[in-house]
């Protein structure tokens, strides 16, 4: 009588190729991660059609025109490079000095933000945007 | 005279079976750390800027971003300057926390900028971010 010998299995599970499926998956989430944050200039913006009045000497106005000139009060036009100490000055003088920044239509967004940013570096905490005459 | 004809026997193999381990332990770093660009919009170039702070909590942030041809998209769409306050306004009622990044190309005319700030103000989403890339 022909008897079937029963076939042995190996109740193993393979764990050889586990490393690599797991590096595979390494692989596959180091290139996709990007470590790029958000990040940028964070502003309060005033609730809509809040308007205070606010003392003539507590403003300091600063204008920045189409070609990224800079003017402050109406009066002194100053580079760039030397604004941050020219509001450090005035804010030592005045702590409540609020800065009033406008820009006009046609001035780009990056001279924009750069005197914001050294607004910021100066350390002028009320900043208020002024929105550009049609 | 000691015996010195007896060779310590020495393991060849380098042992594989905590690979796996140390594997999977590498790749649940990586998945719990990767934060995929959730919103893209080709050919907006950021300004650069120093004073800048990094926003944590992405789930409140909300993406408007303006061209240098002067166009509007809220997340990745297009939008009309108009129709800013209404998305935002709905956004508020959702997530009362809202921030808003703007994402503007360093070409942008700030007066168009300016007419979206506006338009947020109306939305009463008041928290904004300009976002730029760090100097230097």
């Amino acid at each position: 009588m022909d008897v079937k010998r029963r076939q042995k299995s190996n109740p193993e599970i393979p764990t050889s190729s586990m490393a690599d499926i797991a590096f595979l998956l390494i692989v596959f989430f180091l290139v996709t991660t990007t470590m790029n944050q958000d990040k940028g200039i964070g502003m309060q913006l005033p609730p809509a059609g809040e308007s205070k009045k606010i003392q003539k000497k507590n403003i300091c106005n600063i204008w920045v025109n189409e070609s990224g000139q800079i003017l402050i009060n109406l009066e002194d036009e100053v580079p760039l490079s030397q604004l941050r100490a020219n509001i450090q000055q005035r804010l030592a003088v005045n702590t409540k000095l609020i800065v009033s920044l406008k820009a006009s239509e046609e001035t780009p967004y990056d001279s924009f933000i750069n005197v914001l940013d050294e607004l910021k570096l100066a350390g002028a905490d009320k900043i208020s945007l002024a929105s550009p005459e049609q | 005279m000691p015996d010195f004809s007896r060779k310590a026997s020495v393991s060849e193999s380098i042992p594989t079976s905590s690979m796996a381990d140390i594997a999977f332990l590498l790749l649940i770093f990586f998945m719990v750390t990767t934060v995929f660009v959730r919103y893209r919009v080709t050919g907006i170039v950021l300004p650069k800027a120093e004073k800048i702070e990094e926003l944590k909590k992405r789930r409140m942030i909300s993406y408007l971003w303006v061209s240098a041809d002067r166009r509007i998209y809220i997340d990745d769409k297009l939008a009309e300057l108009n129709q800013v306050s209404r998305i935002f306004y709905d956004r508020r009622v959702q997530e009362p926390r809202t921030i808003v990044s703007m994402k503007c190309d360093f070409r942008a005319p700030y007066g168009l900028v300016s007419r979206v700030l506006e338009q947020l103000r109306e939305a009463d989403a008041l928290r904004v971010n300009f976002a730029t890339d760090k100097k230097g």
